[in-house]
């Protein structure tokens, strides 16, 4: 009995977390298979009346251009990656491997850059992507993912202390320059952690709003696309909900199958 | 790019068992040489790390202190944001003077309160929700997946969800309705409740965050400890006062002070969903219409250096309260 009553509470307690969790999202699937009337006089817990009715999804993707949205969100994120990538495992290189005069000037700008609020900071960078031409670019938003991501470089850092230096030497024994030290041992080897990066980077450029919203104001991102519906159609909210799932559900199919590297991810991502 | 300078004994001969004077200068010669190629390796060597390190820092240097210096100096004017700043623009520390006497943008401020003690909650939640997990529970996989999945939804699409959800007739009002609550609140039409939903939808957004960070740390406590304890009798309560408390002090403790610098900066939910209006306007969200709606760029940019202050000052204070641990602000 004394077993019972604590077991009764936790699970009690775990099935509400659930409702809690599931119930806002469930009620929006709901409204985005409704029609319109079918909308207007149901209640917002009453299931759709014809579960294959997709007619909303047609009409919220090319309302809001989300096609377009899909296209930019992936040509940004696969650029943004792939220079992410590059310039931090080739700083992580060098400030691990190498002893150089300033080694600790970068160390404690990278620290330091942690510290300031990038939210509050684009007043000023905002100008300066302006002088540099990018205002209204996918480059600006290139440029702003892949140059101010100091956790990827945290990440490779941790990681590279990880690769024994023997593997370097054994290489350089072997007459390969630094440069194919780099490109055949360091970035193979970085393998899990680069993963990580994708992972928690990938997330983070998919679900930005703020950066887009700023900087590329004709062309539209997943994330800005959805936020169009906030304006002209604020009361039809059978294609606000269909939009909203068409967002949420790469989500869902990226967290059942890359569940254990996200979960380690953003461990490793958060606490450095 | 060579770095086999160094590897071999290529210093000058000097033996004097050494062949005739022709061959003699040749060695000298090939010597010279090769001390003119080690000296031009030896500068790419040097080189070497900082043309691997030129691109983040030179990225870093342009998009992250440029800005921060750049937003200096617009503090101390009231530059529009358009055309050279001149210097008759500047004014002194008046923009300053105004984030501290003017109520409409120092009121924002108490605004961080509501998203500050609903951080609370939300580590009470995840702590609960962790401890109970990392014991043996049926389902442990489904449950940990439905706490942590709102952390990763796209932010405009929680803020959609949440609208709908608490719109009049909406979801929850349908649900309170069962309850017999018929006539309930504009959640987000009324300002003096309007600030409790967006801090509600904040703690259902990020709670999973700190779920999965507090399940690891308990996880990484050696479980023959809980053995031992349950061998000696101990009550759940006391494995979890005794062990996993103090296990995850070090993660509780970087939590609240993300919780600091999170509750000022909260930007997304409350712009998303009611724009700021109701008295919900957050001081980030002030700052950013301060710039880009009014282009007051030196108001906002002094705005942002205050908020750059107090989040030094928190880092300066927790890192002489735990000095071993290291913190990330973003």
């Amino acid at each position: 009995m004394t077993r019972f009553f604590p077991a009764l509470g936790k699970y009690a307690s775990l099935v509400a977390a659930t409702v809690v969790v599931i119930l806002p999202l469930s009620v929006i699937v709901f409204a985005s298979l409704k029609t319109k009337q079918e909308y207007a006089t149901t209640s917002p817990l009453d299931p759709p009346s014809n579960w294959l009715n997709l007619s909303n999804y047609r009409e919220a993707i090319e309302r809001a251009d989300m096609v377009a949205g899909f296209a930019n969100t992936t040509v940004i994120l696969v650029v943004s990656l792939a220079l992410t990538i590059l310039i931090g495992s080739m700083a992580a290189y060098a400030v691990d491997r190498f002893a150089f005069r300033g080694r600790n000037l970068v160390t404690a700008l990278f620290l330091v850059a942690t510290l300031i609020p990038s939210v509050t900071s684009q007043v000023a960078t905002f100008q300066i992507i302006g002088h540099l031409g990018l205002y209204n670019t996918k480059g600006a938003l290139v440029l702003l993912f892949a140059g101010t991501d100091i956790i990827a470089i945290y990440i490779f850092i941790q990681f590279m202390q990880s690769i024994p230096v023997s593997l370097d030497e054994a290489a350089k024994l072997d007459g390969a320059n630094v440069w194919t030290i780099y490109w055949r041992i360091i970035l193979p080897n970085l393998k899990p952690a680069i993963a990580t990066v994708v992972i928690i980077k990938g997330i983070a450029i998919y679900n930005e709003f703020y950066l887009p919203w700023l900087y590329l104001k004709s062309e539209p991102m997943i994330s800005t696309a959805l936020f169009f519906f906030k304006g002209p159609y604020g009361s039809e909210w059978e294609l606000i909900a269909a939009a909203t799932v068409i967002v949420i559900v790469p989500t869902v199919l990226a967290f059942l199958f890359l569940q254990k590297w996200i979960y380690k991810g953003l461990v490793a991502g958060a606490v450095k | 790019m060579s770095i086999t300078a160094g590897a071999g004994p290529l210093g000058p001969p000097g033996t004097p068992a050494l062949p005739p004077e022709t061959a003699r200068g040749r060695a000298r010669r090939a010597g010279r040489r090769l001390q003119g190629r080690r000296s031009r390796t030896g500068v790419l060597q040097r080189l070497t790390p900082y043309l691997f390190v030129a691109a983040a820092v030179g990225l870093l240097l342009l998009l992250t202190y440029l800005p921060a210096v750049n937003m200096l100096w617009y503090s101390l004017t009231d530059w529009r944001g358009f055309g050279p700043v001149e210097s008759d623009d500047f004014v002194g520390v008046d923009n300053y003077v105004r984030v501290f006497t003017d109520p409409t943008i120092f009121s924002v401020f108490f605004v961080s309160l509501y998203y500050f003690v609903a951080t609370f909650v939300q580590m009470a939640l995840a702590l609960y929700f962790a401890t109970i997990l990392s014991f043996s529970t049926r389902f442990t996989n489904f449950f940990r997946g439905v706490i942590f999945f709102p952390y990763l939804l796209n932010g405009v699409a929680v803020g959609f969800v949440f609208l709908y959800f608490f719109q009049p007739g909406g979801t929850l009002d349908s649900v309170l309705s069962w309850f017999g609550v018929s006539d309930p609140p504009l959640w987000l039409g009324d300002a003096s409740i309007a600030n409790f939903s967006l801090a509600g939808t904040s703690v259902w957004r990020y709670t999973g965050l700190n779920f999965i960070l507090f399940l690891g740390a308990i996880q990484s406590i050696n479980p023959e400890l809980y053995e031992a304890a349950e061998l000696d009798g101990a009550s759940r309560w006391k494995q979890f006062r005794y062990i996993i408390f103090p296990g995850i002090r070090r993660i509780i403790g970087l939590s609240f002070i993300l919780a600091v610098a999170g509750s000022l900066s909260v930007f997304e939910i409350p712009f998303i969903m009611t724009t700021g209006a109701n008295g919900t306007k957050t001081f980030v969200i002030q700052t950013i219409q301060t710039a880009f709606n009014y282009h007051n760029v030196g108001l906002a940019s002094a705005m942002a250096v205050v908020l750059l202050a107090i989040v030094l000052l928190v880092t300066w204070v927790q890192r002489r309260v735990f000095p071993d641990e290291k913190v990330d602000l973003t």
